[in-house]
């Protein structure tokens, strides 16, 4: 018997490349392993199949709508402004491109292809958007023209939020100079007949 | 008989000690612990947040038995806790008041450590585990807030999950993924309700451990900012060191007292701290479709929130209130004086470190109010100061004309 000292091995008998091989591999598929263990502790956390469910569109009667009225329906838990606007507004939604940081709505992740337009609406009269401030999720407050303020002489009416004091106005367009860094959404909707829109589904042409 | 007794017990501690190091453990962390005899005042604070600790984690458990995590149930539940629970309003109390307890105590300790350079060398591994602490306690805090599923719950809870969309990319993706629902819903409440009384309550448990084994492994700063274990006598013992046990323990214990009588006077008197420590918005129930007036965190995270409000860019504002809490952790580097203790550190450190303290108690203010064109010029500016402070102490703690440090600790 060799004299091997406190191992089972003596050094020269030792392959260390081979050792060193061996150890790598079986750490390598270890953490392989250890990943796609991970993996399903991590999916998890994704929305499960009821919340998605309960995400389904929702249809909105807009039929007792006055101009320069606002409702709000839920769709996925959030709050859906759906605003009638007057004349007025709309003509002045025109005069705004200055003080707005994306008059165009050039960002396209903030509203579908159809709502890209001056009033990011597909009939201009009606404004449908997600009430939830494009900064950190707060619900702005909504401020008709007429509505004492202290929010400059290019207010004409809009959304103002309270928590961090981003504006925006009656087409959900962003100013300039204030926290939220882009547009109100927009969701997914379109016309089921005149009086009855479906938010969350974007409809054939889409 | 009193032999008998005393025969018996030395035995059944020997039989116990072959198999478990409970005397060797109980020396090496307390009888034989040697700590400097010069603590002050400002000592207490770390005992005193152990037992805020374990005031959190017994009331916590009791408050578990009659809470239920579910959108529809979980604020009239709270309400059943502090009204028909036998004396549920206390152990409510006690831990809502404790979570504002935890923080004066932790901002205090963290204050020490600021003073007398206890985060230098060779103590940067414990500044960076009580980090670590402070990271799971505020976590745990924003994690517990929702909880009551109170408007301040709820809309708290948007905002900050909100702060992750700003991320480039995989922002919006991640907080589908943290809320789990396309709103914070039952499903947020429920996994948040997980987190705050398994997951980081035994990361806390552990940091703790670590925290306190790193500390009695390099040896108590003190005011002086002196090692002791550079005088020791001829067995080894620090000349300047006292055990902790009973000297420690025994101060200790008149300090818990203390706060005892602070704790229960507001437990009992002002338990919501008038809208301090239990926010007036979060008696009404959680409402997705409407936001409060105004929202502010608790008291404890406005000088952040005052940060994130005073940056005018999203992303940028997320950045730099995730920057003030982490370059905390790089304060053992950015510090280059060789002098720990503020004693003998020049009057340069002294005003800056009282401009750091104004900066950070004016934050907390301004986290507070609804913003007008003054208080956010102010918050920039107190930002900025409070970023100067550790971005330019390299540069003024070489500049400072420090006092010679004696070589033993002083004390009357």
């Amino acid at each position: 018997m060799s004299d091997r000292g406190n191992s089972l091995v003596s050094e020269d008998e030792v392959d260390n490349e081979r050792r060193r091989f061996l150890i790598a591999t079986t750490a390598g598929v270890g953490a392989v392993g250890a990943v796609g263990a991970a993996l399903p502790f991590v999916l998890s956390f994704q929305p499960s199949e009821r919340a998605k469910a309960i995400g389904a569109p929702v249809e909105v009667d807009i039929s007792k709508l006055e101009p320069g009225q606002r409702m709000i329906a839920t769709w996925r838990g959030q709050p859906v402004w759906v605003m009638r606007r007057t004349e007025k507004a709309l003509k002045d939604l025109e005069t705004m491109s200055a003080f707005l940081r994306d008059p165009e709505s050039k960002v396209v992740s903030q509203q579908p292809a159809y709502a890209q337009n001056v009033a990011r609406a597909t009939k201009a009269e009606y404004l449908v958007v997600i009430g939830y401030c494009t900064h950190l999720g707060c619900s702005p407050t909504y401020l008709p023209e007429g509505t004492p303020h202290n929010l400059g002489d290019e207010w004409k009416g809009g959304f103002f939020c309270p928590c961090h004091g981003s504006k925006f106005d009656l087409a959900g367009r962003v100013f300039k100079g204030v926290p939220a860094p882009t547009n109100l959404v927009v969701p997914p909707y379109h016309y089921l007949n005149d009086t009855l829109i479906l938010v969350g589904e974007d409809g054939g042409a889409a | 008989m009193g032999k008998k007794i005393v025969d018996l017990l030395t035995f059944l501690l020997g039989w116990i000690d072959a198999r478990f190091p409970l005397t060797k453990m109980w020396n090496e962390h307390l009888g034989q612990y040697y700590a400097p005899k010069n603590f002050n005042f400002w000592y207490f604070f770390g005992s005193l947040a152990l037992v805020v600790l374990i005031n959190q984690f017994v009331t916590g458990i009791w408050l578990t038995m009659s809470y239920k995590p579910d959108g529809e149930l979980a604020f009239a539940s709270v309400e059943y806790i502090m009204r028909d629970v036998p004396w549920g309003w206390l152990i409510r109390y006690m831990h809502a008041v404790g979570a504002s307890a935890f923080f004066v105590v932790i901002y205090l300790h963290m204050f020490r450590g600021l003073m007398y350079g206890s985060y230098k060398h060779p103590r940067e591994l414990l500044w960076i585990t009580g980090m670590f602490i402070y990271l799971c306690l505020m976590a745990e805090a924003f994690l517990g807030y929702l909880l009551p599923w109170g408007q301040m719950s709820y809309w708290g809870a948007k905002v900050i999950i909100s702060l992750f969309g700003a991320i480039p990319y995989i922002g919006e993706t991640l907080v589908l993924w943290i809320a789990g629902d396309y709103v914070i819903s039952d499903v947020t409440l429920n996994r948040f309700f997980s987190f705050h009384v398994i997951a980081v309550p035994i990361a806390l448990l552990g940091l703790v451990c670590v925290h306190v084994l790193a500390l009695h492994e390099v040896g108590s700063n003190n005011p002086d900012g002196v090692e002791i274990k550079k005088n020791k006598d001829k067995n080894g013992i620090p000349l300047d060191g006292i055990p902790f046990h009973p000297y420690y323990s025994v101060k200790d214990l008149v300090g818990v007292v203390v706060f005892l009588i602070f704790f229960a006077s507001i437990i009992f008197f002002a338990p919501a701290m008038n809208g301090y420590f239990l926010e007036h918005n979060n008696f009404v129930p959680a409402n997705p479709m409407v936001t409060p007036e105004h929202i502010a965190p608790v008291w404890y995270f406005t000088p952040f929130y005052a940060i994130l409000r005073a940056v005018p860019d999203k992303l940028l504002g997320v950045v730099a209130m995730g920057a003030a809490v982490m370059v905390l952790f790089l304060l053992p580097w950015l510090d280059r004086n060789p002098v720990k203790s503020i004693r003998y550190r020049g009057t340069l450190y002294k005003w800056i470190l009282g401009i750091f303290v104004v900066s950070f108690v004016a934050l907390g203010w301004l986290g507070m109010q609804q913003p007008t064109e003054v208080l956010t010029l102010m918050a920039r500016i107190f930002s900025i100061l409070y970023f100067a402070f550790f971005l330019l102490m390299p540069f003024y703690s070489k500049w400072d004309k420090t006092k010679p440090v004696p070589d033993r600790v002083t004390y009357k």
